[in-house]
């Protein structure tokens, strides 16, 4: 067995620390450490997005992403945008538009969009399927979920029109 | 009374919570990554599984050598089918024929066949000692296509063929050696020879469909640990925990009780989690080892453990030349890899509807399960359906412009109508054929003018409909309690895996008693607390499920109704259920809350509704294969498309999609209409791109790196969905199931546009671009050589 190394990080805001093997995975580390489910392994190939983490301001796929590069980062999943009662901007557009059916794809999709909205807050479907492109959904909720990056936007916009900065409109607003 | 729904227009029912846009319950739970699926589930002192799998088609196994695999720190057990005979002496299982071995005795029968677990605390050590494991083999002739197969008198995927007897359409099954078909289903209506003689024209083609796999992207997985007192606890990602445990414990030889199986959400189903997958396995495993036991599939496993069937269909229709079709004879051989999971239902259930939506004076059919050296196939949204979709509606296109009679009128002249027999003698009722057709057409603008483009990028229109029976027959039983304080919870089997159950059963239950559909709470499938469910397949849950939900929410509702009657003085016919509690004719009110804490002078008690839901069926007759009650219900899916078909590199891109499906009242529009747009998004995959490739019985493209499913650049620039209402009596406030009426129609209508678009015909599926461009380039009279 090789040797475990202690990393350091801050997950969802909080620091936190973790002796992991050098080869295991981020979505490995966190649902071990963590309990983080959201972040789910599918194609343990870097091709479906189930796994989507946000490491740092960008989305990596946690299938793929060793655990040991995450120390001294800021790691993001879904359960630090928002709560049952008190959803982000992107969840709460993914209700209202049912962007989901079995819902296994859905936190890769909502931190994938959320990454995206924050760097183009108006983006064209065109702009959207490019974007989310590596984002997969056996169910095939395409249509809703562009419909709910779009609603979400507009969610954005008029927060950021009330004075909010983006990366705190982004979050759930407590 | 028929009715075509605006999509978003609710059409409410008198209490208003069934047609309502209820937002699916668990929304908050799905969005926020807090829904439970079974692949979250980890319990102490668990063990992984790794299964070690076979690299050859077929072969005997002269050896298996486990020792340096065992030898590997960290490694907790190696088990082969050996281990297995030791806990269950009668290792084989299956839904129609106990077929399966838990790991692989004597003989492997296909690339991927379990042959040994390795058991580790730590899954990176379990896989790391599958490798370890060396098996040897004697290897025997594989056959790997069905109609090779078929014809095969020298070469056996199974020396004895063993049915279940599980299933009562089944149950005459006897068991049969010396072949690979497992079953064949035979109909035979009318004098075949003389409608033949009448016909002016007869066309006869062959059609294929490809291996697809389902894969759902929560991979199957399945949890298993012995309870205090010995008993096995498996949670699992099974759309069947009813199927699950009767089958487990009839291998042990245990009463049902001493078996609970419990599932969660599903991440995706569309077959791949039905009868038994892994649970047998594991069950096993925890059996052995005292311990809890996963054993979750890799995405690449999961292409060697369930597949769709291929499938070769001959159809020779017969037909007048004013367009009416007076004859079909149509063969079936389905591709049911290794061993016959649900193929021999498939084989007889989409059999009998290989004569499609139409009227037909005389018909033949023949469909047989053939047993070959692939990984197994089962069900796959449409039950088969699609398969012969693809070949009666394509072939419709064909002999249409081959008469010179436009498609859709070709399909108008001889479409199925209410009163009339279908082919097996079942005289159709509440089945909406003409209004989805004429839907179709109206959505499609079927009679505008068609800009077919010129240049490199043709355009061309296509369209097709597709028929499918409910299985049958098949039960399901509810529980509808009603708690001390009023509050509702639902006991059902039925597995949310997507097509958003949970949400609809609460509705029906929440119209009945007068409750917000928010309010109610669905208890997940848990066999120690949900009563029966056959299972959550063939989109039979709506109409079966939803009518055992709406039984017991209608007894739960009767016992409240008796009690406040006892309790006022009033007839219970005075009383009337509204707003989570009784009114009665003076104006007073109880709540359920109240009229429970005036029965037992606290808050206390509970009025517990059942509903049990068995449709009449009669099993088809032995010689003819026909029966006047084949299902309780119809299903009629269309689909049109517009295409572009690029003539220099044979791509076909779907610019404009419509999908209409008959649901017969639609609980939930938001959800039937998703349901119908996704069917319709994975057919496509299975029409355009979706393969897989075999090499020697091995899955070169196992993983989706190159198996590609679609994604949001397949998405057409216009979709749009259609539903249809054609209330069926027997249906919960009518409805009927639409989980994969999307799918029916399809792939024809893709193969039918393409064919408008450039002239070519294509029989096989997927419509690769390779594929299309051979066609234009003989068309051209420049045939390719295979590369
Ligand atoms: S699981 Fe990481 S991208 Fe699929
Ligand atoms: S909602 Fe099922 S995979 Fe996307």
């Amino acid at each position: 067995m090789a040797e475990l190394q202690t990393i350091r990080f801050r997950l969802n805001g909080r620091p936190v620390e973790l002796a992991v093997q050098p080869y295991e995975t981020l979505v490995e580390a966190l649902r071990r450490g963590f309990q983080m489910y959201s972040v789910r392994e599918s194609c343990g190939q870097g091709l479906c997005g189930c796994c989507t983490v946000n490491v740092d301001g960008r989305a990596v796929s946690g299938c793929l992403y060793l655990a040991v590069l995450v120390d001294g980062c800021d790691v993001q999943t879904v359960e630090g945008l928002g709560t049952l009662n008190q959803l982000s901007p992107v969840q709460e557009a993914f209700v209202e538009c049912e962007g989901f059916q079995c819902g296994f794809c859905t936190p890769g999709m909502i931190m994938m969009a959320t990454q995206l909205l924050q760097e183009n807050p108006d983006p064209t479907d065109e702009e959207i399927k490019h974007y989310m492109s590596g984002n997969l959904c056996r169910c095939a909720a395409y249509p809703e979920i562009i419909a709910a990056v779009h609603r979400a936007a507009e969610k954005l916009r008029a927060q950021t029109a009330a004075g909010n900065t983006p990366a705190t409109a982004i979050m759930a607003q407590r | 009374m028929s009715k075509v729904l605006e999509s978003g227009v609710p059409a409410g029912t008198e209490q208003g919570q069934v047609g309502r846009a209820v937002k699916r319950l668990e929304s908050q739970a799905k969005v926020t990554g807090r829904a439970e699926y079974i692949h979250n589930l980890e319990v102490p002192g668990m063990l992984h599984a790794k299964v070690v799998r076979s690299t050859i088609a077929h072969a005997r196994i002269r050896g298996i050598d486990t020792q340096e695999a065992k030898e590997l720190p960290g490694v907790y057990d190696v088990i082969t089918g050996e281990d297995i005979l030791k806990v269950i002496p009668d290792p084989y299982y299956g839904p129609a024929f106990h077929d399966q071995p838990i790991l692989a005795l004597d003989k492997v029968r296909h690339v991927g066949e379990p042959v040994a677990v390795v058991l580790a605390t730590d899954v990176h050590v379990a896989d790391r000692a599958t490798d370890l494991v060396e098996i040897d083999y004697e290897e025997l002739e594989p056959l790997f296509h069905e109609v090779e197969s078929a014809k095969s008198e020298t070469t056996f995927v199974h020396d004895v063929i063993r049915p279940a007897g599980t299933f009562a359409d089944l149950k005459t099954l006897q068991p049969r050696a010396k072949t690979n078909v497992s079953m064949e289903y035979h109909l035979r209506n009318g004098d075949l020879d003389a409608a033949f003689a009448k016909a002016d024209r007869v066309f006869e083609h062959t059609f294929r469909s490809q291996q697809v796999s389902h894969l759902p992207l929560e991979p199957i997985v399945t949890l298993a640990q012995l309870t205090d007192t010995g008993n096995l606890l498996i949670h699992t990602a099974s759309q069947s925990p009813s199927f699950v445990r009767i089958e487990v414990a009839r291998l042990l030889g245990w009463p049902e009780n001493k078996v609970r199986v419990r599932t969660a959400y599903l991440g995706g189903g569309f077959g791949a989690k039905l009868y038994i997958k892994l649970e047998a396995l594991v069950a096993a495993l925890a059996l052995i080892t005292q311990r809890p036991v996963r054993l979750s599939l890799t995405m690449e496993e999961q292409f060697y453990t369930i597949t769709r069937h291929a499938a070769t269909v001959t159809i020779r229709t017969g037909v007048t030349n004013d367009g009416r079709i007076v004859a079909r004879d149509c063969k079936t051989w389905w591709n049911g890899g290794a061993y016959a999971d649900i193929g021999p239902r498939v084989t007889q259930k989409s059999g009998f509807t290989a004569a499609g939506p139409y009227d037909i004076e005389a018909v033949s059919l023949d469909s047989y399960a053939v047993y070959t050296n692939l990984p197994p196939a089962g069900a796959l949204r449409g039950f088969g359906i699609p398969q012969l979709v693809w070949a009666y509606e394509s072939q419709a296109d064909i002999i249409a412009r081959e008469l010179g009679i436009d498609p859709l009128e070709f399909r108008r002249k001889n479409i199925l109508r209410n009163g009339r027999p279908h082919a097996t003698g079942t005289v159709m009722e509440d089945v909406g054929t003409v209004e989805v057709l004429e839907e179709l057409a109206r959505k499609m603008r079927w009679d505008e003018p068609f800009d077919h483009g010129s240049g490199p990028i043709r355009r061309g229109r296509g369209l097709a409909i597709g028929i499918k029976a409910a299985v049958s027959p098949t039960t399901s039983v509810a529980f509808v309690n009603l708690y001390s304080d009023g509050s509702c919870g639902v006991y059902c089997g039925t597995v949310d895996m997507g097509q958003g159950s949970d949400t609809a059963m609460a509705q029906i239950a929440a119209d009945v008693l007068g409750l917000e559909a928010e309010s109610v709470r669905v208890i997940h499938p848990d066999t120690e607390v949900t009563p029966y469910d056959m299972a959550t397949l063939g989109s039979r849950s709506t109409f079966h499920m939803g009518n055992a939900v709406r039984l017991a929410a209608e007894d739960a509702k009767r016992q409240m109704v008796a009690l406040c009657a006892e309790q006022t003085g009033f007839a219970p016919e005075a009383l009337a259920v509204q707003d989570g509690g009784v009114a009665a004719p003076d104006g007073s009110f109880f709540t359920y809350g109240d009229i429970l804490a005036r029965r037992f002078g606290m808050q206390a008690g509970n009025v517990l509704g059942v509903g049990s839901y068995f449709p009449y069926y009669k099993k088809p007759d032995a010689t003819t294969g026909m029966s006047d009650h084949i299902t309780p219900y119809w299903m009629v899916g269309g689909s049109g498309v517009e295409v572009e078909v690029d003539t220099e590199t044979g791509k076909v891109r779907i610019v404009r999609l419509v999908t209409v499906g008959d649901c017969g009242k639609a609980i939930n529009p938001g959800i039937v209409k998703r349901q119908l747009s996704g069917a319709s998004f994975m057919q496509m995959g299975f029409t355009l791109f979706e393969e897989m490739v075999f090499d020697e019985g091995q899955v070169v493209n196992a993983s989706m790196a190159d198996y590609k499913i679609p994604g949001f650049w397949d998405l057409p620039e216009q979709n749009e969905v259609s539903i249809v209402e054609v209330p069926h009596r027997n249906g919960p406030f009518g409805a009927k199931g639409i989980g994969e009426t999307g799918s029916l129609g399809l792939s024809p209508a893709v193969a039918n546009a393409v064919y408008d678009a450039v002239g070519v015909r294509i029989y096989e599926t997927p419509l690769t671009p390779e594929r299309v461009l051979r066609a234009l380039r003989e068309q051209q009279g420049r045939v390719w050589g295979d590369a």
